[in-house]
C-alpha cells in the first residue's frame, strides 16, 4: 500500500524517466515516485481525497465558511457541493465557536465532519471546543465517546497578511494528548494524510498552507487511486543523506530539499525528513536518522519558543544524546508577531540561507573527542 | 385545588394478587388521570400547550420514586464529598429532579440529552444506576467512566446521554450538533441541550441557536433556571433575565421546573415543535437547595430563608406526594417505606462501590486515542514511566 511512499529510486530508466518530469527549483533524484507521468496540485489533490471519501462514505460531510456556493475561499471544495448538495456541504456564518461546536456534536453521535477553518488563525475562537469537547471526551468517558472528526485549512503565514493572519499553530494542537496533528507538504501528502484523517476515528488537526495549494508534484496511480491512504505518525525521508539531518513540515520541506541541494555542491549531503505527522510525532525515524548523521538541523516556521524543533531537539536529547557531534540547531520564523512590510516580512520567515547556514555550522562545529587524532 | 372539575378521582386500582398477599397496595394502575399543572405556561412567538396534563398513578408513584431516589443520592454525595471519599468538584441537582424525570418521561432512549456538570441525576434518568455513579465519584475503576472522568463526566452513550461538560457553554452547540446529526440522519428524534442561567449569557449559544433556526435542527435548549450562576444572582448577570425569550426568533415557553407535569407536557409540546420547525427554547423555573458545588455553602449570596421557603412550598417531591395522597394512590405510610427502601438501597450501593478498586495504574494510558498506532505516551518521567498506546 505505501509503495509509492516508501520505493526508493536507484539507477536504470526509471530515474531517468522521473529526472525529466523534475522541476529544476528541486533535486528530486531520490523523491522515491514510481512517475506514471501525471503531476496534480495539492489543490487538487485535497479536493480530490474530500470527494472521494465523501462518495465512499455518507457519513462524511464539510462545514465552514464560504466551503459551498462560493466554492471554498481557496477552492479547495470545488465542486463539491454541486456533487453533494446543501444536506453534506454546509456554508457557516462566520460563527466558529458556534458550528465547530455543532460539528464536535454531531461527530459524538457518530456522523464525521470535516470542519473548514478559512484560516487557523481563526481556530483560536474555537480552541474550546477543538481540545476539551473533542481531544479530551474519549479519556474522559473511558472509550464511550470517540470523536471523528477533522478540522482542516491553511495553517502559518501566507504572504503580506500581517500579523493576526500569519501563525503557525503546529505547536499548540500537537501539545494536546488526544489530537493528531498532520501536516502535508506535497500532493501524494495531502490526498494521503486527509483520506487517512477523514477516515480516523480520532480528532485530526489538519495544517494545510496557502502558499502550497498551487504547487504541482508528480503522483503515481497508486497515490491517485481512490483507496489511497498514508499511515498517520510516519515521516518520509524526502532525500537521503549521511552528513547532516533537516526536519520540516508543510512549505519548509520545499525550503530545506533547496538547502540540501546548494549544501551537496559543498560537499555536505543532507538527509531531508519531511514530518507529515506533527502528532504523533515519528521520533524513531528522526532518531534514526540522527544515529547514522549525528547532526541535526531543525526547520520550522512558527516561533520558536515551546516549538515542534524544541520537542525534536529534547527527543534526540533523551535517546540519542552520544550520537550528537553538535549542538542541535534550530531554525525558525523570527520570534515577532509578523510584521507587513516585505523585507521585515521576509526576515520574520525561514529563508533557504538560514538552513543553509545552520547546516554547515551543525557540520563545522564539531566537539573534539579525546581519542580523534 | 381550584380546578376540581378537571381532576377525576379514581379508585386506587390495586392487583387482586398483591392484596391476597398483603403486599404494598401502592397503585400501579395505567389509566389516565389528567392533572393540572401548578401555573399556566408563559410562552414567546408561540402558542402554549394546554396545562391539563395526562399521566397515570403508575406514572406519579415512578416519579415519585425517581425524585426521592435523586435526592438521597445526592444527599450522600455530600456525606461522602465531607468525608473526603468524593475530591474535586461535586454539583449537586437536589431540588432539580423534577426537571430531569418530567423530560424523561415525554421522551424516548432515541432522543439524546446533554447537559453541563449538575449531571448526576441526569445520568441516572437515562438508565445509569447507583453503584456505577458513586463508583465514578469515588474515581474506582467500576465507575460509569471507569474512575477517569469523575463528577462532571458522566456518559451513558447506549442511552444517548453525551455528559457531562466542565466547560459552561460549551455544551449548547455540542447539543445542536447531536440535532444536526438526528436530522442527517432522517431520524424522528430530538436533542436537548441543558445549560443554566449562568451559561445563558454565552455568545456560543446564540451562535448554535442561530445556526440551528438557519437550518432548522430538531434542537431543544432547555435553560434550568435556578436564578444563581455561581455565586452571582441572574438580576446581576443578564441585562434580560426572560431566558424563554431570548431566542429572538426562537419560541421559547416558560415552565414551573419544580411541577414535574408541567416539565413533561413541555418537553413532549417541544419534541413535535422541534421535529415540524426546529429549535425551541424551554425556561425551567427551578432551584438547588445545594451551592454551586461543594465548596460553596450557598448562603452567602442568597438567605436560608429563601432556601427554606422554596423547599415549603415548592419542593418537587412534595408535591407529588400530595398528588398521590389526594388521589388515593398510596398512603402515607406506603411512600415512607417507599423512602426508606430507597434510603437502604442506596446505602448498599455506596457500601459496593467503596469496596470496588481504584483503576489500573495501566488505565492512565487508556482511551486517549481509538488508534493510537502504537505510540509512545509517557509519565512524568518518560526514562521511568512509558507506555504504548494501542
Amino acid at each position: 500500500m505505501l509503495g509509492a511512499a516508501r520505493r526508493q529510486l536507484g539507477s536504470g530508466p526509471m530515474l531517468g524517466q522521473v529526472l525529466r518530469r523534475l522541476r529544476p527549483a528541486s533535486a528530486d533524484a531520490a523523491r522515491g515516485y514510481a512517475a506514471a507521468g501525471k503531476e496534480i496540485t495539492v489543490r487538487e489533490a485535497l479536493n480530490t481525497a474530500l470527494d472521494e471519501e465523501m462518495s465512499a462514505d455518507p457519513s462524511v460531510f464539510l462545514m465552514g465558511e464560504e466551503v459551498g456556493e462560493y466554492q471554498g475561499a481557496y477552492k479547495i471544495t470545488k465542486g463539491l457541493l454541486d456533487k453533494y448538495g446543501p444536506d453534506r456541504v454546509l456554508d457557516t456564518p462566520i460563527t466558529e465557536a458556534g458550528f465547530t461546536g455543532i460539528g464536535v456534536g454531531a461527530a459524538y453521535q457518530g456522523l464525521r465532519p470535516v470542519i473548514e477553518f478559512m484560516t487557523f488563525n481563526f481556530s483560536m475562537q474555537a480552541i474550546d471546543h477543538i481540545i476539551n469537547s473533542a481531544a479530551k471526551s474519549n479519556y474522559m468517558s473511558a472509550g464511550q465517546i470517540n470523536v471523528p472528526i477533522v478540522f482542516r485549512g491553511p495553517n502559518g503565514a501566507a504572504a503580506g497578511v500581517g500579523a493576526q493572519h500569519s501563525q503557525c499553530y503546529a505547536a499548540w494542537y500537537a501539545h494536546v494528548p488526544g489530537l493528531k496533528v498532520l501536516a502535508p507538504y506535497s500532493a501524494e501528502d495531502a490526498r494521503g494524510l486527509l483520506k487517512a484523517a477523514i477516515r480516523d476515528p480520532d480528532p485530526v488537526v489538519f495544517l494545510e498552507n496557502e502558499l502550497l495549494y498551487g504547487e504541482s508534484f508528480p503522483v503515481s496511480d497508486e497515490v491517485l487511486d481512490s483507496s489511497f491512504s498514508l499511515p498517520i505518525g510516519k515521516a518520509k525521508i524526502e532525500r537521503k543523506g549521511k552528513d547532516v539531518t533537516i526536519t520540516a513540515f508543510s512549505k519548509m520541506v520545499g525550503y530545506a530539499l533547496q538547502a540540501a541541494d546548494i549544501l551537496s555542491k559543498e560537499g555536505i549531503s543532507a538527509e531531508v525528513i519531511n514530518l507529515r505527522s506533527i502528532r504523533p510525532l515519528d521520533r524513531a525515524a528522526i532518531n534514526a536518522s540522527v544515529r547514522k548523521t549525528n547532526r541535526l538541523v531543525t526547520l520550522e516556521e512558527g516561533f520558536p519558543q515551546h516549538g515542534v524543533g524544541a520537542e525534536i531537539c529534547m527527543s534526540v536529547v533523551e535517546e540519542s544524546f552520544e550520537y550528537l557531534d553538535a549542538p542541535v540547531e534550530r531554525i525558525a520564523g523570527a520570534d515577532v508577531p509578523m510584521p507587513y512590510a516585505a523585507n521585515l516580512e521576509r526576515l520574520a520567515v525561514p529563508q533557504v540561507e538560514d538552513i543553509v547556514r545552520a547546516a554547515r555550522r551543525a557540520c563545522y562545529r564539531a566537539v573534539p573527542l579525546a581519542a580523534t587524532a | 385545588m381550584a380546578a376540581a372539575a378537571l381532576l377525576r378521582r379514581l379508585p386506587a386500582a390495586r392487583s387482586p394478587a398483591a392484596a391476597l398477599m398483603g403486599a404494598r397496595p401502592i397503585s400501579d394502575s395505567t389509566t389516565p388521570l389528567t392533572i393540572e399543572t401548578s401555573m399556566p405556561f408563559t410562552s414567546h412567538i408561540v402558542d402554549p400547550p394546554s396545562r391539563d396534563v395526562t399521566t397515570t398513578p403508575a406514572e406519579l408513584v415512578t416519579f415519585f420514586r425517581d425524585m426521592s431516589l435523586m435526592r438521597r443520592m445526592e444527599i450522600a454525595a455530600d456525606s461522602l464529598y465531607k468525608a473526603k471519599l468524593i475530591r474535586g468538584f461535586c454539583h449537586l441537582y437536589d431540588g432539580q429532579e423534577a426537571v430531569t424525570v418530567g423530560m424523561e418521561a415525554a421522551i424516548t432512549r432515541k432522543d439524546s440529552i446533554i447537559t453541563a456538570y449538575r449531571d448526576h441525576c441526569i445520568y441516572m434518568s437515562r438508565g445509569g444506576d447507583l453503584v456505577t455513579a458513586f463508583a465514578e465519584l469515588m474515581g474506582r475503576k467500576i465507575g460509569c467512566s471507569r474512575g477517569k472522568g469523575g463528577s462532571m463526566h458522566f456518559y451513558k452513550k447506549d442511552a444517548n446521554f453525551y455528559g457531562g461538560h466542565g466547560i459552561v457553554g460549551a455544551q449548547v452547540p455540542l447539543g445542536c450538533g447531536l440535532a444536526f446529526a438526528q436530522k442527517y440522519r432522517k431520524e424522528d428524534s430530538v436533542s436537548f441541550a441543558l445549560y443554566g442561567d449562568g451559561a445563558a449569557n454565552q455568545g456560543q449559544l446564540f451562535e448554535a441557536l442561530n445556526i440551528s433556526a438557519l437550518w432548522k435542527l430538531p434542537a431543544i435548549l432547555v435553560c434550568e433556571n435556578n436564578h444563581y450562576g455561581m455565586g452571582t444572582a441572574e438580576w446581576r448577570a443578564a441585562k434580560s433575565p426572560s431566558y424563554y425569550k431570548r431566542g429572538d426568533y426562537v419560541p421559547g415557553l416558560k415552565v414551573d421546573g419544580m411541577d414535574v407535569l408541567a416539565v413533561k407536557q413541555a418537553c413532549k409540546f417541544a419534541k413535535e415543535h422541534a421535529i415540524a420547525n426546529g429549535p425551541i427554547v424551554l425556561e425551567m423555573d427551578t432551584y438547588r437547595y445545594h451551592g454551586h458545588s461543594m465548596s460553596d455553602p450557598g448562603s452567602t449570596y442568597r438567605t436560608r430563608d429563601e432556601i427554606s421557603g422554596v423547599r415549603q412550598e415548592r419542593d418537587p417531591i412534595e408535591r407529588v406526594r400530595k398528588l398521590i395522597l389526594a388521589h388515593d394512590l398510596a398512603t402515607p405510610a406506603e411512600l415512607k417505606d417507599m423512602e426508606k427502601e430507597i434510603r437502604k438501597e442506596v446505602d448498599t450501593a455506596i457500601a459496593q462501590a467503596k469496596e470496588s478498586p481504584m483503576p489500573d495504574a495501566s488505565e492512565l494510558f487508556t482511551n486517549v486515542y481509538v488508534k493510537g498506532f502504537g505510540v509512545e505516551s509517557f509519565g512524568a518521567d518518560r526514562k521511568e514511566l512509558r507506555a504504548t498506546l494501542p
